[in-house]
C-alpha cells in the first residue's frame, strides 16, 4: 500500500493514517484535533489528513483539499489511509434536491468506494438523529433504523440514505460505524450559539410555546471524542448506528437562556406558539437560515423545525458500546462558551 | 399481546357469511368440529357444528405439554373471542395450559340450528362437545355471564375430571323474592325482547359499551362480527329469553339445581368480579362466595360487565393457576433466598384452598404465635368491669362539659349490646359497617361487635362519599348501623346490609330509610335477654377475622384489610409497649384509629370536642379541656390538628393540663421537624414521637424529637463525608425534612416504657423467628457498634422497629422491581418489608393484591421503598411506583425534595421522573413562596439553585428541568401526599412540549 504522499509510507504499527472529511466545521476540527492530542497522549504515530475545499488550519493536520464531487480528488484522499471519519455533507436548506444526493449520497458511495479499494479498514460516518425522525417528540428513545422515506427534508433524507449505503458496506474487512450526534454546540461555532447570540442580541429571538420541551444537545468536544471512541471501539460498534448526546436533556427554553447569557445577550422573553411558528414556517427559517455551502451536521435545521417538541434519546446503549462518557457537562460547557465570548456565564 | 390479525371466512345457509378481522387471535386457534348432538331439543342423529378457539395446535407445535386444559364458556351476547387474551397468556405461560374456548350453538360462528335451546339443552351441548374433542387430564371450567351457569353445570357433571372453577361477573341464583336487575327486566319485557335482541343489534351495542374503557373500534368490530344480521341473532334473543325469572319457568329446575349442586364442589376457585355492573353486581359474588366458600376472589375495582375487557384477568388467571397448581413450584418468592427455606408451604396449593371466610393465614404469618398467650381485645373490659373509675369521656359542644362511662357501664353497655345484637341476628363472621362518628358509641359498638365474632367494617368519611360508597359496597355487609346521615347515604347509594340506626328515629325517617331496629332497642333486649339468663355469646377464636380497615384511597381504590382478633390484640400490645400505655393511663383520642384501642389498653379515653374527620378543628381549648377532664398523660393528633393547636394556642387560658401530658404521638401523616419544635413548648413534658406504618401494619417503627434531630445530624456528617466538598445544601436539607417517625426500642423516651419496649422487641423477634431464614434480626442490627453512620441520610428517618416488628429490604433489580434476597445491610436500598404479629391477614377480596403483598412467605411488602443505616434506623425513601429508574441507576425521590424543599423561596417540592423505564431523567417542581400564578419554567437562578441542592444531596440526582407550579396536587383524605404519579404525567406532556397547563 503505496501513495504519493511521502508520509503515508512511513507506517509504523503503532500509527495510522486518519482521514476527516469536513474539517473546515466546527466538529470536523473538534474531531482532527482530538485525534492528534490522543496521538500524542498515547505516544503514538497517528497522522491526521483532513479533506475539505478549503485550508482546515489545524495544527498537525495536514488537508488533502478537495471536493466530495471530484473522483480524483477523493481517491488521492483516500490514498494510505487505515481509517476514514466521514463528516462532509450538504446541509443548507437552500439547494435543489439533486445537490443533496450528489453531496451526501454520491459524495458518501464514492468516498467509501475509494476507501474500501484503497484498503482502508474503518470508518466512521457521522449522521444525525434526524435520519430516523419520523414522529413529532422523541422521549428517551434509542436509535431508530435510519429511513430515507419518512425523513423530513432533503438533508435527513439524504443523509438517511447515505447511513443506510453505509452501513451496508460493512464488512470485517471494511468495518463501517455509524455515530449521529445530536444538536452539537460550543465555541466558534457559527451556526447554532452565534445565530442565538446574534438574534438575543437584536431583540428578535423568540421562544416556542412554554420553551419546556426537552432536547438533548452535545457540547462539541463531547461529540467529538465520542467519534474518535467509536475509532477505538470498532470491533463493538461496526454495523451499528449510534445516537450521541450529552446525556442531559434540558428544557430549550433554559439552553437557548444559558447561550445567551454566555454570549452576552439578553435572554428571550417573547414567546410564540409552536402551531404558529411553524403555520408560518418561515418564521424559524429566518431565525435559524444557514448559509449554503457549509459542511455541517445541520442542527440549526433540526432544532429550528422542532424547537418546539422533546428530543431527548436513551444513551446506555451507547455508552456501553463505545465505553464513552461526555467529559464536559452542559453547565461547564456554558462555563467554556462565556470564556469563549469574554463574558459571564449567569447562574 | 401478538396482534396477529386475518380474514376468518365462514360458510354458512350457503352464503359467504363473515369476514372478520379479529385482533388478538391467532389464525390456527381457529377451529371447527362436528359434534354429535344429544340435546333433548335436537332429532336424534343430528350433528351440529361449533366453532372453537383452541391453543393445543399451537401447544404442540411448539413441542409444549400443557398442565390441563381451560375449558372457556361466552355468555350473551359475545363468543370465544371473550378469551381470546387467556389463550394467549396460557400458551405464553411457563407452565402452559390448553385453553379451549367454545362459540356457543346459535351463538358466535357456531351453527345456526333454528332450535329454542334451553340450560338444561346447553349443558348437554357442552357435554357432547367435551366428548367429540376427547378432553382428557384435569379440566377447569371458566365461565362468564350464562356461560358461567353452564360451565358450572358442566363442572357439576364431570367431577373425575374437574379441577377448579373460574367465574367473572355470573350469577347462579336468584334470590327469592328479589327482583331481577332491571336491565334484563328490561331486555325480557315483551315489547322490548324481539326488538332488542334479535331485530336490532342494541342488546350487542349496550353490553359492548359495558367497556372500561371504551373498547377499541376493531375489538368492537370483532365482537361484532357473528352477529350482523338478524337471522344471525336468534340465539342472542333465545339467550335473553331463557333466564328464569321465576319459579314457574322451564329453565328453573336445572338453574336450582346447578346452584345447589356446584355447594358439593371441593375443587379450587376462582372469583374476579368486575363490580361495575349493571347486572351482575355484588351481591351475585356473595352468593357465590356463599356456595364456593373455599373461593379466591379479586374484585377489579373501577371495572365493569366486560371484566376480561377491562384488566388483565388473563394474568390473573394464569398467576392463580401457578399457585393453585403447579405444587411447590417456582414462584417470585423463591428469589428470596433462604427466607421460605424449610417453611411450611402455604403458596402452593394451599393457598388457593383457604377460605375466604374462615381465618385466611391463621397458619402462616403468625403460626409460632399460637403458643403465645391470647388476651382479647376485650379482656381489659371484664376484668375491669367493677370498676367505677371513669372509661371513656365524649367532650361535648364546645361549653367543655363532658359525658362519661365509667368501666362498670362501659362493660354493662357493651355486654347489652352484644347480647342484643346476637339477639337480633348479628351471627360470628357477618360483617358489619359502621357509620359512626368517633365516641363511646362506637367504642361500644366495636367492642360489642368483636365480642361477638361479627367482623366490623370501618371505613371513614375521609375517603369521599365516592370512596366510601365503595368501600362499603366492596366488603359487603350484611348490616349497617349508622347515624341518620350515614344511613342516608346508604340508601341513596343502595349499600347493602340490613339498617340499624345508632339514635332513635321517627317513624316516617325509619321507614323510609328502611331502619330494622335502632341501638338503644337492640341495648334494651340484650339486656332483657340477659336478665332471663340468655348465654351471653360465645367469644369468637384468636384467628377468626375481626376487623375490615381500610387503606387511604391516596393511590387507586381503597382497599379493604382484613385483621383478625390475634393481630388486632397484637397491634393493641404493639402500641401499649411503644408508647408506654396501660392500665392507669389516660389519653386524649385525637386521632380516631390507635384512640380505639384504649378500652383494649385499659386506659381511659377523652374523645375531645372535634370533628374527628377533619382534624384542622381541633383547637388548643378543646384540647386542654378534653386532657384537663381525664388528667391525660398521653395525647393521639394527627399533624394538622396539632398545627391548628399551635395556631390556636394564644387563646388558651390555662396551660396546666398540657403540661402534664408525657407522651405525645402525632400520627396519620409525616410531621415536620418544625412543628414539633414548636410542640415542645406547649407540651413541655412530653416527648414527641411519630410513627411509621400504614393500614396494613400499624405501627410499624418509631421516632422521637431527639432521635429526628440525631438522624439528621448523622445524614449531615454522612453527607459531607461522601461528597468529600462541604454541600452547603444538603446540609440544609435536614431543616425541612419531613420526618416520619421516631426510634423505637433503644431511645424511648417515657420512664419505663423504653424497658418495656426493649422486652417487647425481644419477644417479638424470638416469635417471628420464622420469618428470619438467617437474617440476623434487628435487634442483633442494632446493637452493632455505632458505626460513622453508614446509611444515614437519603430519605426521611422513621426510627426503629416497634416492640415485635422486624424490618427487612428487598432489593431492586434494574428494571425497579424489588427482586432482591432480604437483607438489612446498611444503605441497601429497596422495598421494605415487614414481619409482624400485628401485620394484617389479608387484603379482602383482592387475591391478585394479597399475592403480590404476601410473595415472601411471613412479610408485608409494604411497597414503600427506603433503607436501614448502620444503626438499625429505617430511611423511607418514597414509594416503590415513584421511584425513578434512570439510566444510571435508580433514584428515589424523597432525600431529593428535601433538599430541593430548602432551597430559599421553594415552598413543597416533588421530584418525578419522565422518559421511559431505564433511561428516565428526574424533573424538579416546586411551589414557590409566594406561590406562582401559573405554570411554567423555572427561572435561571432558581433552577440553578434547585440543580445544586439536588446533586448535594445526590450525585447521580442530574435534575433535567425544574417547573414550578402555583400548588402541587395532594389526594383528598391527608392534602399530604403529593399525587406524584399524576405530577409525572403532568410533566411528561409538558416537557414533551405539550401545553402549560396547571397539573
Amino acid at each position: 500500500m503505496t501513495g504519493a504522499d511521502p508520509d503515508a509510507t512511513n507506517l509504523t504499527r503503532d500509527g495510522m493514517n486518519i482521514l476527516v472529511t469536513g474539517a473546515s466545521g466546527m466538529l470536523g476540527r473538534a474531531v482532527a484535533e482530538a485525534l492528534i492530542a490522543r496521538s500524542a497522549k498515547l505516544g503514538r504515530r497517528d497522522r491526521v489528513y483532513t479533506f475539505q475545499r478549503g485550508a482546515s488550519s489545524i495544527e498537525g493536520a495536514q488537508d488533502r483539499r478537495g471536493s466530495l464531487g471530484d473522483p480524483g480528488a477523493v481517491e488521492r484522499a483516500v490514498d494510505g489511509i487505515d481509517a476514514v471519519i466521514h463528516l462532509a455533507a450538504k446541509v443548507s436548506f437552500a439547494g435543489e434536491a439533486e445537490e443533496f444526493d450528489d453531496v451526501n449520497i454520491e459524495g458518501t458511495r464514492r468516498l467509501l468506494t475509494a476507501a474500501r479499494q484503497a484498503g482502508v479498514s474503518d470508518v466512521v460516518f457521522v449522521s444525525s438523529p434526524s435520519v430516523a425522525h419520523h414522529g413529532w417528540s422523541i422521549v428517551g428513545d434509542g436509535a431508530g433504523p435510519a429511513s430515507p422515506e419518512h425523513a423530513r427534508g432533503n438533508y435527513a433524507r439524504t443523509k438517511a440514505a447515505a447511513e443506510l449505503l453505509a452501513l451496508g458496506m460493512d464488512s470485517p474487512g471494511f468495518r463501517v460505524a455509524a455515530v449521529r450526534p445530536h444538536i452539537v454546540w460550543g465555541p466558534g461555532d457559527t451556526q447554532l450559539v452565534e445565530r442565538v447570540v446574534a438574534r438575543a442580541k437584536s431583540g428578535r429571538l423568540p421562544l416556542l410555546d412554554s420553551g419546556a420541551a426537552l432536547i438533548d444537545t452535545t457540547y462539541v468536544d463531547n461529540a467529538a471524542s465520542a467519534i474518535t471512541a467509536a475509532l477505538n471501539r470498532m470491533d463493538h460498534a461496526h454495523g451499528r448506528a449510534l445516537v450521541v448526546t450529552n446525556g442531559e436533556p434540558r428544557p430549550v427554553g433554559e439552553l437557548i437562556a444559558g447561550i445567551c447569557a454566555a454570549g452576552g445577550a439578553p435572554t428571550p422573553t417573547r414567546h410564540i406558539p409552536g402551531w404558529l411558528a411553524r403555520a408560518a414556517g418561515s418564521v424559524i427559517e429566518r431565525v435559524w437560515t444557514v448559509a449554503p455551502g457549509e459542511d455541517e451536521p445541520p442542527m440549526t435545521r433540526f432544532l429550528a423545525e422542532q424547537l418546539s417538541t422533546a428530543h431527548w434519546f436513551d444513551q446506555r446503549q451507547t455508552r456501553q458500546v463505545l465505553d464513552w462518557t461526555p467529559e464536559v457537562s452542559i453547565d461547564e460547557g456554558l462555563s467554556r462558551l462565556a470564556a469563549h465570548y469574554g463574558g459571564r456565564a449567569s447562574g | 399481546m401478538h396482534g396477529c390479525r386475518f380474514r376468518a371466512e365462514h360458510d354458512h345457509d350457503g352464503t359467504r357469511l363473515v369476514s372478520a378481522v379479529w385482533p388478538g387471535v391467532e389464525l390456527d386457534w381457529s377451529r371447527r368440529i362436528s359434534v354429535p348432538s344429544t340435546a333433548s331439543v335436537d332429532p336424534s342423529g343430528t350433528v351440529n357444528d361449533w366453532h372453537v378457539l383452541d391453543n393445543g395446535p399451537e401447544l404442540a407445535a411448539r413441542g409444549l405439554s400443557p398442565v390441563g386444559t381451560l375449558l372457556c364458556v361466552h355468555g350473551n351476547p359475545t363468543w370465544s373471542y371473550l378469551w381470546r387474551g387467556l389463550l394467549r397468556a396460557a400458551t405464553d405461560s411457563p407452565e402452559p395450559w390448553r385453553v379451549v374456548a367454545v362459540d356457543q350453538l346459535d351463538m358466535g360462528f357456531s351453527d345456526r340450528t333454528g332450535t329454542f335451546r334451553r340450560l338444561e339443552d346447553r349443558i348437554t351441548d357442552l357435554h357432547d362437545l367435551t366428548g367429540a374433542l376427547e378432553l382428557s387430564g384435569q379440566v377447569i371450567t371458566v365461565g362468564h355471564d350464562w356461560g358461567g351457569v353452564i360451565s358450572l353445570g358442566w363442572a357439576t357433571r364431570h367431577r373425575s375430571q374437574l379441577a377448579g372453577v373460574v367465574l367473572t361477573n355470573t350469577a347462579i341464583h336468584q334470590p327469592q323474592g328479589a327482583a331481577i336487575p332491571a336491565p334484563l327486566q328490561v331486555a325480557l319485557n315483551p315489547a322490548v325482547h324481539g326488538w332488542g335482541t334479535k331485530s336490532s343489534s342494541a342488546f350487542l351495542r349496550v353490553t359492548h359499551a359495558l367497556a372500561h374503557p371504551p373498547l377499541p373500534a376493531d375489538v368492537r368490530s370483532a365482537y361484532m362480527a357473528p352477529y350482523r344480521r338478524a337471522s344471525r341473532r336468534e340465539g342472542v334473543a333465545n339467550f335473553v329469553a331463557d333466564i328464569p325469572g321465576s319459579p314457574s319457568h322451564p329453565s328453573y329446575p336445572t338453574l336450582e339445581a346447578v346452584a345447589e349442586a356446584v355447594r358439593t364442589l371441593d375443587v379450587p376457585a376462582l372469583l374476579l368480579w368486575g363490580p361495575r355492573d349493571p347486572v351482575f353486581s355484588d351481591r351475585y359474588l356473595r352468593d357465590l362466595m356463599d356456595r364456593l366458600p373455599q373461593a379466591d376472589v379479586h374484585r377489579f375495582e373501577g371495572a365493569g360487565h366486560l371484566v376480561m375487557e377491562d384488566r388483565d384477568t388473563a394474568g390473573t388467571i394464569l398467576d392463580w393457576l401457578a399457585a393453585t397448581y403447579d405444587d411447590g413450584g417456582d414462584d417470585s418468592g423463591t428469589r428470596d433466598g433462604g427466607i421460605r427455606s424449610g417453611l411450611g408451604q402455604t403458596t402452593g396449593g394451599a393457598h388457593g384452598k383457604m377460605s375466604q371466610s374462615g381465618a385466611k393465614r391463621s397458619a402462616s404469618g403468625t403460626a409460632t404465635d399460637a403458643t403465645k398467650e391470647f388476651r382479647p381485645l376485650w379482656a381489659e373490659l371484664d376484668r375491669r368491669a367493677g370498676d367505677t373509675a371513669t372509661s371513656v369521656v365524649d367532650m361535648v359542644g364546645g361549653s367543655g362539659t363532658a359525658s362519661s362511662l365509667s368501666w362498670t357501664q362501659l362493660a354493662e353497655r357493651v355486654r347489652n349490646l352484644s347480647s342484643g345484637l346476637a339477639a337480633s341476628g348479628v351471627k360470628p363472621g357477618d360483617r358489619v359497617s359502621l357509620l359512626v362518628p368517633p365516641g363511646s358509641d362506637l367504642t361500644a359498638l366495636i367492642y360489642a361487635c368483636v365480642r361477638i365474632g361479627a367482623i366490623i367494617v370501618v371505613a371513614d368519611a375521609g375517603l369521599g362519599t365516592k370512596g366510601l360508597s365503595r368501600a362499603v359496597k366492596g366488603a359487603g355487609p350484611k348490616f349497617v348501623i349508622g347515624i341518620e346521615r350515614g344511613l342516608t347515604a346508604a340508601r341513596l347509594f343502595g349499600w347493602p346490609g340490613e339498617r340499624i340506626s345508632a339514635a332513635s328515629l321517627a317513624p316516617a325517617r325509619r321507614r323510609l330509610l328502611g331502619v330494622t331496629h335502632s341501638l338503644a332497642e337492640i341495648a334494651a333486649r340484650g339486656a332483657a335477654e340477659r336478665r332471663s339468663g340468655g348465654q351471653h355469646p360465645e367469644e369468637p377464636g384468636p384467628d377468626d377475622q375481626a376487623a375490615i380497615l381500610f387503606t387511604s384511597g391516596s393511590t387507586g381504590p381503597a382497599k379493604g384489610v382484613v385483621y383478625t382478633h390475634r393481630q388486632l390484640s397484637a397491634m393493641r400490645d404493639a402500641v401499649a409497649n411503644t408508647y408506654g400505655l396501660r392500665a392507669g393511663t389516660s389519653l386524649v383520642a385525637g386521632f380516631a384509629p390507635f384512640a380505639l384501642l384504649g378500652p383494649a389498653l385499659g386506659a381511659t379515653t377523652v374523645t375531645p370536642d372535634m370533628d374527628v374527620t377533619a382534624p384542622k378543628t381541633l383547637t388548643a381549648t378543646a384540647l386542654a379541656e378534653a386532657a384537663a377532664a381525664v388528667n391525660a398523660t398521653a395525647v393521639f393528633a394527627s399533624p394538622s390538628a396539632l398545627r391548628n393547636v399551635l395556631d390556636t394556642a394564644a387563646a388558651l387560658a390555662n396551660r396546666g393540663a398540657l403540661e402534664q401530658v408525657q407522651v405525645l404521638l402525632s400520627a396519620g401523616a409525616p410531621i415536620p421537624e418544625p412543628l414539633l419544635d414548636e410542640l415542645t413548648g406547649l407540651l413541655p413534658q412530653a416527648s414527641l414521637h411519630t410513627p411509621y406504618g400504614m393500614t396494613e401494619a400499624l405501627p410499624i417503627t418509631d421516632i422521637d424529637l431527639e432521635g429526628i434531630r440525631h438522624a439528621r445530624l448523622d445524614a449531615d456528617s454522612q453527607a459531607g463525608a461522601g461528597s468529600g466538598a462541604g454541600s452547603e445544601a444538603g446540609a440544609g436539607s435536614g431543616a425541612g425534612s419531613q420526618a416520619g417517625a421516631g426510634s423505637g426500642a433503644g431511645s424511648q423516651a417515657g420512664a419505663g416504657s423504653g424497658a418495656g419496649s426493649q422486652a417487647g422487641a425481644g419477644s417479638g423477634a424470638g416469635s417471628h423467628a420464622g420469618a428470619e431464614g438467617g437474617l440476623p434480626t434487628n435487634a442483633e442490627t442494632d446493637t452493632r457498634e455505632p458505626g460513622p453512620g453508614t446509611g444515614a441520610g437519603n430519605g426521611v428517618c422513621v426510627g426503629r422497629p416497634v416492640s415485635g416488628a422486624q424490618i427487612a429490604i428487598s432489593g431492586l433489580d434494574e428494571d425497579a422491581a424489588a427482586t432482591g434476597a432480604l437483607t438489612r445491610d446498611p444503605a441497601v436500598t429497596g422495598e421494605i418489608l415487614v414481619s409482624a404479629p400485628h401485620v394484617k391477614n389479608h387484603y379482602d377480596r383482592l387475591w391478585a393484591t394479597e399475592r403480590r403483598s404476601s410473595r415472601t412467605r411471613c412479610w408485608h411488602r409494604t411497597g414503600d421503598v427506603g433503607h436501614l443505616d448502620d444503626q438499625g434506623r429505617l430511611w423511607v425513601e418514597g414509594r416503590l411506583g415513584h421511584i425513578i429508574p434512570t439510566a444510571s441507576g435508580v433514584l428515589t425521590p424523597v432525600a431529593l425534595e428535601q433538599a430541593v424543599e430548602a432551597v430559599d423561596d421553594v415552598g413543597r417540592a416533588a421530584v418525578v421522573g419522565v422518559g421511559p423505564d431505564g433511561a428516565q431523567v428526574p424533573v424538579a417542581v416546586v411551589e414557590t413562596l409566594p406561590p406562582a400564578d401559573r405554570p411554567s419554567l423555572a427561572a435561571p437562578a432558581l433552577t440553578a439553585a434547585v440543580r445544586a441542592a439536588a446533586a448535594a444531596a445526590n450525585p447521580d440526582a442530574g435534575i433535567s428541568a425544574v417547573l414550578v407550579v402555583a400548588e402541587l396536587p395532594t389526594d383528598i383524605r391527608h392534602n399530604a401526599k403529593i399525587d406524584r404519579a399524576g405530577l409525572a404525567g403532568w410533566a411528561a406532556e409538558v416537557l414533551a412540549g405539550g401545553k402549560m397547563t396547571a397539573p
